[in-house]
């Protein structure tokens, strides 16, 4: 018997240890949206029977959508995913216009003092967030706005607080400056030498090219502001405000134990809540997946 | 492909700027089942707009997701909004697992309500930084209610509680009977050598991997709530109540290394599983067999007794030799120092401390009302209720945590100390780190105003000496 495999043999094994492996891989990180998707359809004592076992990713038992109903009775879930979806859009919308713009002056034009200000951009990413909340709180406590009502002070319990302070990103403004740089300079000194001004240049030379960083940007940066917990229970009082992660906390509590079968946290209302969150996630990055991968695939190559 | 994804992301920001320019406060959607349970919300606390109508009182509460509590407290506010012309109470409830951040922030930035709500134990830290106001309450209202349920700092009322939770050691009847252990009672209950012997007993069964479930899944609040009793039963505590200025002796002291020891055991012998126990055990494991015995509070009783019926035992607990006793101090209302309307806050506090009211909390929460007379008219906690009992444990067993503004600092570093000693730590290392580092935090915020100005109650001649006494 001839043990040695021929290159059609060897390249099927290998085709075939590497889908295997790909294949074990996505089931390890489907495992915990499988999860919440079918807890989300069982009453919470099935769920924490079932957690133990193989059956906690299989809608078997007592299964029906009633979770989803409680969820919606127990806290306005409509009004905490359109509040983020606004926060959300508004602050990536405006961040990748104004971070890009920052990037492309830092990258590409040429003024004094271009890599100070890029050296600090960069520095403050090792500022945690959790260092600046209280000076930013007692900031936009006082800050001036002018709206419908006229010139108010204080930006508590807005829709502007939790968007303006995010918009500028140091990251989002690394990213865009490092693929920024990749980019040929002949294309914009043949744009130049056309006439074309530095917004010009930036808005129809730059940018169409740019779709890997622009999708990559909004990724994380949607993420971010989806994620938003500790910044909007610091500055949201008002339920009219309040994003989904701090909506989650109207799920964290136990249950009254007066009440049969209650005494325990409402898991099945909590994976509902989890699921309903989770699908603008999903949709975005599927949106963005394929610019977000070859974004990926091509950081550091130089144009 | 690139201008496909720049088509995408140009849609999102225009999108982004719709939703904008649609978005006034007023014109926000809510899905409309959830616009159907708000609705009573804004029944009971919308204002007509009137120049020359009562004056509005804010109030936050940290309920926000449990509905029949809230509806408990929309009737009350809207019974006292339409007893009197002069105040309209207002609510707006928060989740309760950011409700001290949002609190403290709003503090920070000037932007604190009328009234709010606060945990008992959190109370003194709020009242010592300037939160609160302390309440001008007679005190023959005060005297009816469990003294735990009143908050008080530097000798005056800060806040008052319509409700009290207890802990009890839930067990199976059957199980006690089978292996001969005497079933405990309020006035007997086991001592170290008794509750020593039958968790020996249960383990050497072999029916069980663990005895007890101490509820090691859950982290935070539990561990000083539910376990500090313990060490104060053995005459330890986590701050000395006499000063108030150190934690040297009481925590790393003789009594509280014994206690160490014996909590270390209750791991080293397999009693109690570790730190990473599975939240589903904690939930479930006592009621499906897998633990005979149960630590935990009345909130648990309802399922319990559902599960068990007849055969479920709702036990004191134990005597460690300085009293049995359980954590206190739930929920409590308060008015903040910010208020404009200090009168008016009071007087709808004092407006919410109607027995009627503690009633229906308590029977849709299942807590325990803050009087007697309350407790007697409760469906749960009546003479011959099926909870009557945690009522008449609260009473007599009921201990303060250390009410200090030290303690939110303290019970972080207390956790910390019994999850390092049950995961195996030196007792006397992990307690003498931990007594240390409390004194570091009170000598750095100044004694917290104990110099002598300040009157604290201390353990010796507790609450639970007075409600014995009433």
């Amino acid at each position: 018997m001839n043990l040695i495999l021929s290159i059609k043999q060897k390249r099927a094994l290998f085709l075939a240890l590497r889908y295997g492996l790909m294949s074990l891989l996505a089931v390890i990180f489907a495992f915990p949206i499988v999860f919440m998707m079918v807890s989300s359809l069982k009453p919470s004592l099935q769920i924490l029977r079932d957690s133990s076992s193989l059956m906690a990713f299989v809608p078997m038992g007592d299964i029906s959508i009633d979770n989803y109903f409680k969820a919606f009775e127990r806290a306005p879930i409509g009004l905490f995913v359109y509040n983020s979806l606004m926060v959300t859009l508004v602050t990536m919308g405006l961040g990748l216009f104004i971070n890009s713009m920052a990037a492309f002056a830092l990258a590409n034009m040429r003024w004094k003092g271009q890599q100070v200000v890029l050296s600090v951009i960069i520095a403050t990413l090792i500022l945690p967030f959790e260092t600046i909340a209280i000076p930013l709180l007692m900031v936009v406590s006082r800050l001036p706005w002018l709206g419908p009502e006229g010139l108010t002070y204080g930006w508590l319990n807005s829709y502007q607080v939790q968007i303006i302070p995010f918009i500028v990103d140091a990251f989002s403004i690394f990213l865009f400056v490092q693929f920024f740089k990749s980019l040929p300079y002949e294309l914009i000194e043949a744009a130049r030498i056309d006439g074309a001004g530095w917004f010009r240049i930036y808005a129809q030379v730059i940018v169409p090219i740019s779709g890997p960083v622009f999708a990559t940007a909004a990724i994380l940066r949607g993420l971010f502001m989806w994620n938003q917990y500790l910044w909007p229970s610091m500055v949201i009082q008002s339920t009219q405000y309040r994003p989904v992660m701090v909506g989650l906390g109207y799920f964290w509590q136990l249950t009254s134990s007066n009440t049969a079968g209650e005494g325990i946290l409402p898991w099945g209302e909590l994976m509902a809540y989890l699921t309903i969150i989770t699908i603008p996630v999903i949709v975005l990055f599927l949106a963005l997946q394929r610019a977000f991968v070859e974004s990926i695939a091509t950081t550091g190559i130089k144009g | 492909m690139k201008s496909k994804v720049w088509n995408i992301l140009a849609g999102l920001a225009i999108f982004a700027m719709l939703l904008t320019a649609c978005g006034a406060p007023a014109t926000a959607p809510a899905a409309p089942i959830t616009a159907a349970t708000e609705a009573p919300v804004d029944a009971a606390t919308e204002a007509p707009v009137v120049s020359t109508g009562p004056t509005k009182l804010s109030m936050w509460y940290h309920g926000a997701g449990n509905k029949t509590e809230k509806d408990v407290l929309l009737g009350i506010i809207k019974d006292y909004n339409e007893s009197q012309d002069m105040y309209m109470v207002e609510v707006q409830d928060f989740p309760q697992i950011s409700y001290n951040e949002s609190v403290v922030a709003a503090a920070l930035a000037g932007n604190l309500p009328d009234i709010i709500d606060v945990d008992g134990p959190v109370m003194p830290n709020w009242a010592w930084a300037g939160y609160m106001a302390p309440l001008d309450i007679p005190q023959d209202k005060l005297d009816t209610f469990l003294p735990t349920t009143i908050g008080k700092w530097n000798g005056k009322v800060y806040s008052v509680g319509l409700w009290e939770a207890a802990c009890a050691m839930y067990a199976r009847k059957s199980v006690l009977d089978k292996y001969g252990i005497r079933i405990p009672t309020l006035e007997q209950p086991w001592d170290l050598e008794e509750f020593n012997a039958a968790m020996e007993t249960l383990k050497a069964s072999g029916e069980y991997e663990y005895v007890l479930d101490m509820g090691m899944a859950w982290k935070g609040e539990w561990y000083p709530y539910g376990f500090s009793p313990f060490l104060q039963s053995f005459g330890g505590d986590i701050i000395d109540r006499s000063t108030f200025t150190t934690a040297e002796g009481a925590l790393n002291g003789p009594e509280a290394i014994a206690f160490g020891e014996w909590w270390q055991n209750l791991f080293t012998k397999g009693y109690v599983s570790g730190t990473t126990q599975d939240s589903a055990d904690r939930d479930t494991g006592f009621i499906d067999g897998k633990y005979a015995l149960q630590w935990n509070g009345n909130w648990a009783g309802g399922l319990a007794a559902e599960k068990l019926g007849d055969d479920l035992l709702i036990l004191p607990a134990p005597n460690f030799g300085n009293g049995a006793r359980i954590g206190a101090g739930s929920w409590q209302f308060g008015v903040s120092a910010n208020s404009k309307n200090i009168p008016g806050a009071t007087e709808f506090i004092e407006f919410m401390m109607q027995d009627k009211y503690m009633v229906q909390f308590s029977d849709v929460t299942g807590n325990i009302p803050a009087t007697t007379t309350a407790a007697a008219a409760s469906k749960n906690f009546a003479p011959g209720a099926p909870f009557e009992i945690f009522f008449n444990y609260s009473a007599a067993q009921a201990t303060l945590r250390p009410p200090t503004p030290a303690y939110m600092s303290a019970a972080l570093t207390f956790e910390k100390a019994l999850a390092d000693i049950a995961n195996g730590a030196d007792v006397i290392t992990a307690l003498d780190t931990a007594a240390d580092e409390i004194n570091a935090d009170i000598k750095a915020n100044k004694d917290y105003g104990f110099d002598g100005s300040v009157v604290g109650p201390s353990i010796k001649e507790d609450e639970i000496a007075k409600a014995n006494a009433r």
